[in-house]
């Protein structure tokens, strides 16, 4: 018996092996890297790999290949979305860069294994110590989810979820303060996350014991040819129900909340930034490629899901008081919105239709925004760490016009008010839903944005319409990594609202699946 | 209508309206550091403004076909809607531009004295000189959404006028019920424009008026009813009269400018201006001509009841746009003699208002006649010139109100069947009306005892404010022969209306002439017997005929509103916040309480257990997973 040696494009591979190869040089410098430099270098190595990424896969369009021995497709939504993972992952890194706001000079905690609220632990929280592990462990979980996006394999696929997922577990466990709860939703988020996998890994089984392959095209194939059956559509939904765990899609979402409220903030930002894009590109190319075929089978799941999840983050929303548990939520509604685009995918030949470049365009425009959101959270703050329940911000605009502006600029693209990245967004997934004749569904999720609209509305009239309290929290002065994340995000809110035609077209043009 | 394009001076057309529009401009943003000179530059771009305009009518007349018009730039352009702004320069907007700016300069002039000790003049002049921009906008436009914004405009400046002392509430009150009332006309010509551009697709003249041949008649009639609405709204004519003598509330040089000689005539050139609309469509003409009627005689009538000097001429200037509409009413005879009235009624009823505003200022503000009385020795000035503007007004032999009106009789008579019979009878009797009012304004106002206390000293107006009244009591003088006799207004509008065929005179020319004169005769004189013989009382008498008191209640015009509109409109209201209060804000508040509620029940599932969170998982995967046999089994 021979083995062939599987044909490996280095140029299509190129995005992924400048962010793999920044996280194992990354583990490097951990390990000799002299203590003093190594916050700056592994900023800098994190950074240089991600940016690397975003550069190649620009440079990389057009690419239509199956390389690896078929186990990655790099096509032009698959880029497109590296892309995206690439550029939000390397704004979120500089978050977690930031040293100006926290008065211990990070976000994360010294020493993770100190038990929290021992005599140690509190000695430390006041060191200006920074722990530098945190770049590697996200620069992982971000080349994970680029592979996520262009996994052609269900086992790369499954591979890649653990990629991504691993360190980011543990990353939510290294608040600096608030260590119990981070910790906590580190250990839900990890309990719960394998339970998913678990999920995913059974429907991989399920789909290769019925088709005898995990590649997507070969489960397409298979699939067309009536093979299967029932155990193939029992493979489908436990894979689905793996990926809409990782999408926070209710009722899968229970996690939401809890992990995004305890986890460090800058984590927080790119989990929901990063994460969601990756879920989605893996449940559109799992949905597309390999059961194309099957739309009739799984439309009615997503209809339904997308309804659930725009219905249940909407109406939760509205009585959170936390506003991180409200972010949370949110990115719950959004991920039924997203849905709704989903739907507008025809399944039908090359043409990917408008629900595929919506749904790109939306998760672009989503992430920005919602990394512009959590950052403006990590400047608020009070005595004990963020500020982040709801009486706190009360009259913010009388303290800090400027951020009271921003937040509510972020704010009002959450809710989809036109000029904001926001409404060109929904617009653009509503309308792919209405003409693939789903207007029910895109009824439903308008009235789902108008409850929501509600609770974006209320932090604009608590910011600029309340007395501020006298106890209230101070707004920091955010240093260049933040302020540049900030910048950037604003911006790219107002001109994907104002002017989204550059970028609606460049989705148009990637919107293409091989495999 | 053919047009050529604009040349030359002819081309600088739109300077006219630009002028007072800047001076506007200056006045408004400026602010007090306009203070000392505002009056001066917002009287100087109008006076400019009608140099420029004499030099375009001058050269307007050297001008093949006399119809020019000059295109400025585009100002709406959205799918199939077009709408260039271009300005028409021809006889009929010409007249009208002549007359905006000569009547406004002389306006302008009297209002430095009138309001030299108004601490808010420079904002006073400001909107005055809007008002000129925006009806110089409405005449000089080439298309139908030019006239509405123009349109618009002045009623925003007339509205700003009327409350100008907007700390009496009467005033305010007055300005309310002008815009609400010309509200209702409005709607009647956006709704005219909407057919217009519905039915043809454009909204300029030359387009409109070379499609509406092919409209059918209903439609045809519908847009007359609509434009007359709009017409009827902006001239106080019934039934949307009620609001022109309570605007009176404003400055006199206003009521002079606006409610007087400009402004209200907005609706008689609405009206010409549409004639190849309205010569398609007897119907909508015959209202247009029962409108005219009913609102001379009304007018004419209630005018007799009233002893505030500024409302008996504002019912005069009713009763007058009554004459005007019913010649417009009767088709291309009448368009000419309608514009002449207006011409010669904007002289004499400009040169009235600003006699009683003289008055007024040797009174200390007082407008009940009943407390004037032998002021002819201590006005000298302002009583001859207005009692030439009197005389004009009742049709007094060879001034300028005998020219145009008997113009208007004859017209009417030349109809020959019972209707211009009919009509003829009311204009006469109109004209008798006329001069009985106006006298018994002239005998209470001048003559007999006086009647006000010794304090009052009443004394002439400075010479600022003379000035204009002398131009104008000129005019009135003279106007009508100018305008019949020497430079005959038909012949010169002949490029717009085109040449009325020669009517058969039912009666001879000499023969009305007589009659009406000895119909005016008798109003004097019955107001010399009525008023002028007797002791005017302080008091008006409380036992009067039922005649007597219908007419000072407005024959109950007001009234009818009051129970028609107001009232109903006021329970409407209520009943809607009632609605808005209990229904909606109920439904509201209601889905707002039913969201909340289950928001706190659905998020108890939110234990913070991962076991329940797992549980929640897997239930949700059973779902799923029975959901997609389902669906392939089914």
């Amino acid at each position: 018996m021979t083995i062939e040696a599987p044909d490996l494009s280095l140029a299509a591979l190129a995005p992924l092996l400048f962010v793999f190869g920044a996280a194992c040089i990354g583990v490097l410098v951990e390990a000799f890297g002299p203590r003093d430099s190594r916050h700056p270098v592994q900023v800098a190595v994190a950074l240089v790999g991600t940016l690397g990424g975003l550069v190649t896969t620009v440079l990389l369009a057009g690419t239509r290949e199956v390389t690896a021995g078929g186990a990655l497709a790099v096509d032009g939504a698959g880029l497109f979305l590296q892309a995206t993972i690439a550029g939000l992952g390397a704004l979120s890194l500089l978050l977690f860069a930031e040293r100006n706001l926290d008065p211990a000079r990070s976000a994360f905690v010294v020493s993770a294994a100190v038990p929290a609220g021992s005599v140690r632990d509190r000695e430390l929280l006041t060191v200006q110590r920074v722990q530098t592990e945190v770049y590697p462990l996200a620069t992982f979980a971000i080349g994970g989810m680029m592979l996520f996006v262009t996994a052609n394999d269900l086992l790369v696929m499954f591979v890649a979820l653990e990629v991504l997922s691993l360190p980011l577990y543990l990353i939510s466990g290294l608040a600096r303060r608030r260590r119990l709860l981070s910790q906590e939703a580190a250990v839900k988020y990890f309990l719960l996350g394998s339970f998913a996998s678990a999920f995913f890994l059974y429907g991989v089984a399920l789909v290769y014991g019925a088709t005898g392959t995990v590649r997507l095209a070969g489960v397409r194939e298979a699939v067309a040819g009536a093979e299967g059956g029932t155990l193939v559509v029992l493979g489908l939904a436990l894979l689905v129900v793996g990926l809409l765990f990782k999408a926070s899609v209710a009722p899968f979402h229970t996690w939401t909340p809890d992990v995004y409220q305890g986890a460090p903030t800058p984590v927080t930002a790119f989990m929901a930034a990063c994460t969601k894009v990756a879920a989605f590109g893996a449940i559109l190319r799992l949905l597309y490629v390999a059961f194309g075929t099957e739309e009739w089978t799984w439309r009615p799941l997503v209809y339904g899901v997308a309804i659930v999840s725009m219905v249940i983050g909407a109406v939760l929303g509205l009585t959170q008081t936390d506003l991180k548990r409200m972010l949370a939520y949110s990115s719950v509604a959004h991920a039924g919105f997203l849905l709704t685009g989903v739907l507008g995918l025809p399944a039908t030949g090359d043409a990917a239709g408008s629900g595929l470049p919506a749904v790109m365009f939306y998760l672009l425009a989503y992430g920005l925004t919602t990394l512009g959101a959590f950052a403006v959270l990590t400047l608020v703050r009070s005595g004990e760490g963020e500020a982040t329940h709801l009486s706190q911000w009360a009259g913010l605009a009388q303290r800090s016009p400027l951020t009271a502006a921003v937040m509510s600029l972020f704010l009002l693209a959450l809710a989809g008010i036109p000029l904001t990245s926001g409404f060109t967004g929904k617009f653009a997934v509503f309308r792919a839903a209405i003409e693939d004749g789903a207007w029910p569904l895109a009824l439903v999720a308008l009235l789902a944005s108008a409850v929501a609209a509600f609770f974006y509305l209320r932090v604009i009239v608590l910011m600029y319409f309340s007395e501020p309290a006298v106890d209230g929290p101070t707004v920091g002065v955010p240093g260049l990594p933040t302020t540049i994340v900030l910048a950037v995000t604003a911006a790219a809110t107002l001109l994907l609202g104002i002017v989204p035609g550059a970028v609606l077209g460049l989705a148009d043009r990637a919107a293409i699946f091989v495999g | 209508m053919d047009t050529v394009a604009a040349e030359g001076l002819l081309s600088a057309s739109w300077l006219v309206i630009a002028l007072p529009l800047l001076g506007a401009a200056v006045l408004l943003l400026g602010g007090r550091r306009t203070d000392a000179w505002g009056h001066l530059l917002g009287t100087a771009t109008v006076v400019a403004a009608f140099v420029l305009g004499l030099l375009c009518t001058v050269q307007l007349a050297g001008v093949e076909g006399h119809a020019v018009d000059a295109e400025l730039f585009t100002f709406v352009s959205t799918g199939s809607l077009d709408v260039g702004a271009g300005l028409l320069v021809d006889p009929l907007s010409a007249t009208f531009m002549l007359l905006i700016t000569g009547v406004g300069s002389l306006i302008h002039v009297y209002s430095i004295g009138y309001m030299a000790h108004d601490p808010r003049r420079r904002r006073f002049f400001a909107y005055l000189n809007l008002f000129v921009a925006a009806m110089l906008l409405l005449v000089l436009g080439d298309n139908y959404v030019a006239l509405y914004v123009g349109w618009e405009g002045v009623g925003l400046a007339s509205y700003l006028l009327i409350a100008f002392w907007h700390d009496r509430p009467s005033a305010a009150t007055a300005a309310k019920k002008a815009f609400v009332m010309n509200r209702v006309g409005d709607v009647g010509l956006a709704l005219a424009i909407f057919v217009m551009f519905a039915q043809l697709g454009t909204v300029s003249y030359e387009g409109v008026f070379g499609g509406v041949g092919a409209l059918a008649g209903g439609t045809l009639t519908a847009l007359g009813l609509l434009l007359l609405l709009g017409a009827c709204g902006k001239s106080g004519q019934f039934p949307l009269q009620a609001w022109l003598p309570d605007a009176m509330e404003g400055p006199t040089p206003v009521s002079a400018l606006i409610h007087a000689a400009t402004m209200v005539t907005a609706g008689v050139y609405l009206i010409a201006r549409s004639a190849p609309i309205y010569d398609l469509t007897p119907t909508a003409r015959g209202v247009v001509l029962a409108v005219g009627a009913i609102t001379l005689l009304y007018g004419a009538i209630v005018g007799c009841a009233y002893d505030d000097i500024k409302k008996v001429l504002a019912y005069s200037t009713v009763s007058q746009i009554g004459y005007m509409f019913l010649a417009v009413g009767l088709g291309p005879v009448g368009y000419a003699a309608a514009i002449a009235h207006l011409l010669t009624h904007g002289f004499f009823k400009a040169g009235l208002f600003l006699g009683a505003g003289s008055v007024m200022h040797a009174m200390g503000d007082e407008v009940d006649m009943r407390r004037f009385g032998g002021l002819a020795r201590r006005l000298p000035v302002t009583f001859v010139t207005f009692g030439l503007g009197y005389l004009a007004l009742i049709g007094f032999p060879f001034l300028s109100g005998y020219w145009t009106k008997d113009a208007i009789i004859e017209a009417a008579l030349d109809r020959g069947d019972w209707a211009g019979w009919l009509l003829g009878g009311v204009a006469v009797l109109g004209a008798g009306l006329t001069a009985f009012y106006m006298t018994r304004l002239m005998l209470m106002t001048f003559f007999g005892r006086p009647r006000w206390t010794e304090d009052q000293h009443p004394h002439e107006s400075p010479s600022v404010m003379t000035a204009p009244m002398v131009v104008l009591a000129v005019g009135s003088v003279a106007a009508g022969f100018l305008l019949v006799q020497v430079f005959p207004l038909d012949t010169w509008l002949e490029p717009v209306f085109g040449v009325p065929e020669e009517a058969e005179h039912v009666v001879a020319p000499a023969l009305v002439g007589l009659v009406v004169t000895a119909v005016m005769a008798l109003g004097v004189l019955a107001a010399w017997l009525f008023v002028g013989r007797r002791e005017v009382p302080e008091v008006a008498p409380a036992r009067v005929s039922p005649v007597v008191r219908a007419a000072r209640r407005a024959l109950y015009a007001d009234t009818v509103n009051e129970s028609l509109f107001m009232r109903p409109g006021q329970w409407l209201t209520r009943a809607l916040v009632w609605v808005d209060n209990r229904g909606v804000d109920g439904a509201v508040n209601g889905l707002a309480a039913t969201l909340g509620g289950s928001s706190s029940r659905l998020g108890r599932a939110q234990t913070g257990f991962v076991r329940s969170y797992a549980l929640g998982m897997l239930g949700g995967a059973v779902v799923v997973a029975g959901a997609l046999l389902a669906v392939t089994a089914g």
